[in-house]
């Protein structure tokens, strides 16, 4: 599927905005990745094509990088820290819970598609752990509770 | 005894990383009296001050600008390190989100000083938050003048550009992070050449941390002997220390380099939950070796840390009760390690990989004696033999637990095997 004009045009002036095409990448695939969810092989064909680079050089820092996606994920995804502070003030129950909760294993995605689950290192947050990246929304000092209250929330808002 | 807040001091106020707030308690004045002063006589404050950087390795800052050729004919750049991703650590991230134009002004400062006319504050991709509160900073300081050409009519230009990682620990390296500014893997470059010759784009640059930045203002606005005043004659200033784990009261404390841990983790921090006892403590982020009980009276700064085998790093300080099992403690630091390995060097790329493995294997009772050593000598030969530190991070903790809790691993290597 070809860029709308108007990603097309975002690409573009990313690209103006840099010192180097090269150094537009990693901007321009946060621009992709935020359009269909995740980075297809046509998606990075069509960004290295805009940038004028080797497609290599794509293909290297999509899957360099963890929070690009090579592959599909829920509309959501939940990053939830494993690191040792964390894991210190139960990071792990909250995972199993978690787990449970959406029946998927970590790693999964949801059966309706809604939400991925994925384990991150420390998130510059143990002074308030355990702590979770959802989105683009930061959640500390969860509880199971806490959690439950996060899933129904984005079970309901769709 | 209260905390010493310089940094820290603004951040609990109501819209606090609003430029008029800023404003209201003195921001930016530093900067008009810096822009009246020489830039090499900028370089000789900071140099007196003693400020030492933050982002872990202790480095004088002001003897790190020096190392920018003064005379350059390529264009210099600053990165400001805001890939804060050091397991333990979260001081970065509330300068970020709470104060940001004090190191926007510290960044300023700096390139006025190494005379850069481009920065980059580059902070990772886990920080939506804080890179929004960023932009929306540096925003203000164009519309302010503070940015841009011609600074405060003093005929200094600097224009400033955020980066925004996307997911690895590897670009708070700083060849690493600049590999990723300029859109590549985040691979550390062998050193030298040191970024201050060959940096950004190949050009000379300095990277620094944003704690470091941030007390840049300060140094200017009240002197770099009022600076070396506070801490250790060594080891100057305030340090914001975290602490994380075990404690009652996990959380931020700016205090003079040179405190106390106990004190630090007893009087601050509120002791232990439940009224267990320490079993083992992390002094400076993940990849420091860990303390065990005893070791804890002790001053942290720099070379105290360092002297006892140990390194202060990013003071980003976890505490482990005595319900803790060390083995899972090294496991967990291990599979960190493993998963955010760049793949460059095979003692790197192998030695977290087969750490992790023999670690879980132990845990899971799978383990022999004979394993206890053959970690000890992977951990010595992942040490000084790779590209960066990130082989060093893994083996230093390893090695310390295995050592100092080496009773705890046999007693449960022989519980798996009976
Ligand atoms: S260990 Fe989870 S936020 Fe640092």
């Amino acid at each position: 599927m070809p860029f709308p004009p108007r990603l097309r045009d975002k690409i573009q002036e990313i690209a103006d905005d840099h010192e180097t095409r090269l150094s537009a990448l990693i901007p321009v695939l946060r621009e992709v990745q935020n359009e269909f969810g995740w980075l297809s092989n046509e998606s990075m064909e069509e960004v290295a094509e805009a940038l004028d680079i080797p497609p290599s050089s794509v293909q290297n820092v999509a899957s360099f990088y963890t929070m690009f996606f090579t592959e599909p994920v829920g509309t959501h995804v939940m990053w939830l820290c494993r690191t040792l502070s964390c894991a210190l003030r139960g990071a792990e129950g909250l995972e199993h819970h978690l787990c449970r909760r959406l029946g998927v294993k970590t790693g999964e995605t949801t059966a309706d598609g809604k939400i991925t689950l994925l384990e991150a290192e420390c998130l510059a947050s143990c002074g308030t752990a355990p702590a979770m990246l959802v989105d683009d929304t930061l959640y500390e000092n969860l509880t199971e509770t806490e959690v439950d209250r996060i899933v129904d929330k984005i079970k309901r808002s769709g | 005894m209260p905390e010493q807040r310089i940094i820290r001091n603004y951040v609990d106020r109501h819209n606090s990383y609003t430029i008029e707030s800023y404003l209201s308690s003195g921001g930016y004045s530093a900067l008009r009296k810096a822009l009246g002063i020489a830039p090499a006589e900028i370089t000789d404050m900071v140099k007196k001050s003693g400020l030492r950087g933050r982002g872990g390795a202790g480095f004088p800052a002001g003897i790190k600008w020096n190392f920018i050729p003064p005379d350059s004919k390529k264009p210099v750049y600053l990165c400001c390190n805001a890939d804060e991703s050091e397991p333990g650590s979260f001081k970065d991230r509330e300068i970020l989100e709470r104060d940001p134009h004090q190191m926007i002004e510290g960044i300023i400062i700096a390139c006025y000083a190494i005379r850069s006319h481009k920065a980059y504050i580059y902070i990772r991709g886990e920080m939506p938050y804080g890179a929004k509160r960023i932009q929306q900073a540096i925003d203000e300081a164009y519309e302010h003048g503070y940015l841009g050409e011609n600074i405060l009519l003093s005929g200094f230009d600097l224009d400033m550009k955020l980066y925004i990682g996307a997911g690895a620990y590897i670009c708070g390296e700083e060849t690493g992070l600049l590999e990723s500014i300029e859109g590549k893997k985040g691979e550390p470059r062998p050193k030298p050449p040191f970024p201050a010759q060959i940096g950004l784009f190949g050009c000379p640059t300095i990277v620094n941390n944003v704690e470091t930045l941030a007390c840049v203002p300060h140094i200017i606005n009240n002197g770099a002997d009022w600076f070396a005043s506070i801490g250790t004659p060594r080891n100057t200033g305030t340090k914001i220390f975290g602490l994380s784990g075990h404690v009652n009261n996990p959380g931020l404390y700016e205090l003079p380099l040179g405190i106390n841990l106990l004190e630090l983790i007893e009087e601050y921090g509120g002791g232990i939950p439940g009224g267990r006892k320490i079993k083992a403590v992390s002094p400076g982020g993940s990849s420091s070796a860990v303390f065990s009980a005893d070791e804890l009276d002790i001053a942290m700064d720099f070379d105290t840390v360092a002297a006892a085998g140990s390194m202060l790093g990013t003071a980003g300080v976890t505490v482990m009760d005595e319900t803790v099992s060390m083995i899972k403690v090294a496991q967990n630091l291990a599979h960190f390690y493993r998963d955010e390995s760049c793949g460059q060097c095979v003692q790197c790329r192998e030695g977290t990989w087969w750490l992790e493995k023999i670690l879980r294997e132990i845990d899971e009772g799978k383990g022999a004696i004979e394993h206890l050593d053959i970690i000890l000598d992977a951990c010595s030969q992942m040490r000084g033999t790779t590209i960066c530190a990130l082989a060093d991070g893994c083996a230093m903790p390893i090695e310390s637990i295995v050592r100092k809790f080496r009773d705890e691993f046999e007693e449960h290597i022989k519980r798996g095997h009976s």
